[in-house]
């Protein structure tokens, strides 16, 4: 600092260790409980000395669980989401930046707008369309009345359904979720940053749009992209309500879901320690991708316009 | 690059150097746009007919009632209790994740060393899911087992018990929900102290200002917009993403203590089938989530960044 103050500064240092002890607390103590057997979870209070029953937790919380299923659905959640919303956005921004047509504003407001219209605030009509996709389709079709007219030109009675359920799928879990004004809107931010003179240079060389886009605005978006891939594979991985609404197969449950099958019930047996390891399983990808990741999601999450 | 600028300028803000093409572009836009109109527009507009109309519980028919599910919704007296529960909730949060997010970083900035250890120790709960945050806590508030709980009761002498009451209920998705939000605020204010100026702290310090009487004056007026920015964000997260924490902690109760207005929405209208009135909440909440989101686009100028 600015002037030395040797009693501020240990102090700086005392508070700093005890916030990061208060922030790391619920999950070292998770730790500790998933190592001891179930006599001494339940101990008042919890020894805090390690046991070694770590193994024998996870593996009980792996089996009763379901993780193996699980964590591979999450993980094709969240790797589809991720892979779903940058590819989408990319091909979005490049579109509103780089081509002049006379939907441009119009197609950016719209996907702009969708900030406004989170999951909470539509909960049944979107299941309805998970449901049956289609279903707008069908209600023309019905206002229309085209299934007489069918039946008049077919000379038999004709009727049509228009039926495409993404209930209990991994479509249904993806889909919905990979439209995205933040990536978008960040996409769009940093193209308009590049200079002009690559895509004159570019075009002077006789590239086509899709070249440039592959070979000069891929490359330079790389820093975003990673950024992004660590927000949003967080984003997907720890989805709640979307896969809640509709996934009813125990098949197609997400890891983040299932926990809650762990959580002892009033009546049962406590077992904490199986739930805490459970849990500590489930949210190690999502952690680790974190800190693996760490200078780009920084970077991504701060200043989204470099 | 401000986000009000830019989204009114989006008229203008074009590349001088553009391809021509007459189908490209629209195929480019068109996975976005057909992924918005059916999972966004088409379900919002669903959502809006459906807040005036009456359907029987076989959704055969429905009736045109006005807006009459608004009136119902807004003499509910349990509608009332959500939203203040909601409200309550909400600055809760907002207030224990922020101090404590804007203390650490306060403290990890004058910290020479270690920044980036610092950094790393305090980023991770980003990443654990709210509803994984609350198997957390609910463990450590457990009236038998929990340490926390203990602690409580054995400090302040406090009969803890959250399945019976309420406000112990309320204080552990409190607890819950701002814990995991610390590092999201960690990591701005950081960002935020670390963009003020060094010779600005330097010049109050030859002036002979304290480093108390320098934090109030210099730098939180200096930090004031990610402070704005940081509690904006709180707010729509503990509004909306705190679904998880709620379901996996209390489903609502005891009593409808902790049934905040998201989980509301998916109780009455999910589990209770009451699509007139959810329809209408569901409106209620997208009202609320434009006007925050028009509110920030009109005062914050830096920083756009969202969850979604």
């Amino acid at each position: 600092m600015v002037e030395k103050t040797p009693i501020l500064d240990t102090l700086t240092y005392i508070f700093l260790i005890t916030g990061i002890i208060i922030v790391g607390f619920p999950v070292i103590y998770a730790i500790i409980a998933a190592t001891l057997p179930i006599e001494d979870v339940c101990r008042v209070p919890m020894p805090l000395i390690p046991g070694d029953q770590f193994w024998v937790n996870i593996k009980a919380a792996w089996t009763e669980g379901n993780l193996g299923t699980n964590l591979l659905n999450s993980f094709i959640m969240a790797s589809g989401i991720t892979l779903g919303k940058i590819s989408v956005s990319l091909l979005g921004a490049f579109s509103i930046v780089y081509f002049d047509y006379r939907f441009r504003t119009l197609a950016f407001v719209s996907v702009f707008c969708t900030l406004m219209l989170p999951v909470e605030v539509r909960i049944l009509p979107t299941y309805e369309m998970a449901a049956n996709v289609l279903g707008p389709f069908q209600k023309l079709w019905t206002f229309l009345n085209l299934d007489g007219v069918a039946t008049w030109i077919a000379g038999h009675e004709i009727a049509v359904t228009l039926e495409w359920s993404i209930l209990d799928s991994y479509t249904g879990l993806i889909l919905p979720l990979v439209a995205s004004a933040t990536c978008t809107f960040l996409f769009r931010q940093f193209f308009l940053t590049i200079p002009e003179e690559l895509c004159e240079a570019a075009k002077m060389d006789g590239a086509s749009a899709m070249t440039f886009f592959r070979k000069v605005l891929l490359p330079l978006s790389k820093t975003n992209i990673a950024a992004l891939v660590v927000i949003e594979f967080v984003y997907g991985w720890n989805q709640y309500l979307w896969p809640l609404l509709i996934t009813t197969n125990p098949k197609m449950t997400t890891a983040v879901i299932g926990l809650q099958h762990l959580i002892p019930a009033a009546d049962d047996l406590p077992y904490w320690n199986v739930a805490l390891a459970g849990s500590l399983l489930v949210m190690l990808p999502p952690i680790l991708v974190v800190l693996l990741m760490q200078r780009w999601f920084v970077k991504g999450l701060v200043d989204p316009d470099k | 690059m401000g986000g009000k600028r830019c989204f009114v300028n989006s008229e203008t803000m074009i590349k001088r150097s553009i391809f021509s093409s007459r189908t490209l572009p629209y195929l480019l836009i068109l996975p976005q746009i057909v992924v918005t109109l059916t999972f966004f527009y088409w379900p919002a507009v669903q959502g809006l007919i459906q807040s005036v109309m009456r359907s029987d519980p076989f959704g055969q028919h429905s009736t045109f009632i006005w807006f009459s599910n608004f009136v119902t919704l807004f003499t509910d007296p349990l509608y009332l209790k959500s939203i203040g529960i909601t409200l309550f909730f909400s600055m809760s949060v907002a207030t224990v994740s922020i101090s404590t997010g804007l203390f650490i970083a306060t403290m990890a900035n004058r910290a020479l060393k270690a920044k980036a250890v610092v950094r790393t120790l305090l980023i991770w709960p980003y990443a654990v899911a709210p509803a994984i945050s609350g198997i957390l806590w609910l463990f450590l508030l457990h009236p038998s087992y929990g340490v926390v709980a203990l602690a409580i009761k054995r400090w302040f002498g406090v009969d803890w018990n959250p399945v019976l009451r309420g406000s112990d209920a309320m204080f552990m998705i409190i607890m819950a929900s701002a814990w995991k939000q610390i590092s999201y605020n960690f990591v701005f204010f950081i960002a935020g102290l670390q963009a003020i100026p060094k010779s600005l702290i330097e010049a109050a310090a030859i002036d002979g200002a304290s480093p108390f009487r320098r934090f109030w004056t210099i730098t939180v007026p200096l930090l004031s917009p990610t402070l704005f920015f940081v509690t904006v964000m709180n707010i729509i997260y503990s509004f909306f993403e705190t679904f998880g924490v709620v379901h996996m902690m209390t489903q609502g109760g005891p009593g409808g203590a902790t049934n905040i207005l998201v989980y509301k929405v998916y109780q009455d209208g999910f589990i209770g089938l009451n699509m007139g009135g959810s329809a209408a909440q569901s409106i209620v909440l997208m009202t609320l989530i434009i006007a925050v989101t028009l509110f920030q686009f009109k005062y914050v100028e830096k920083k756009v960044q969202y969850a979604g």
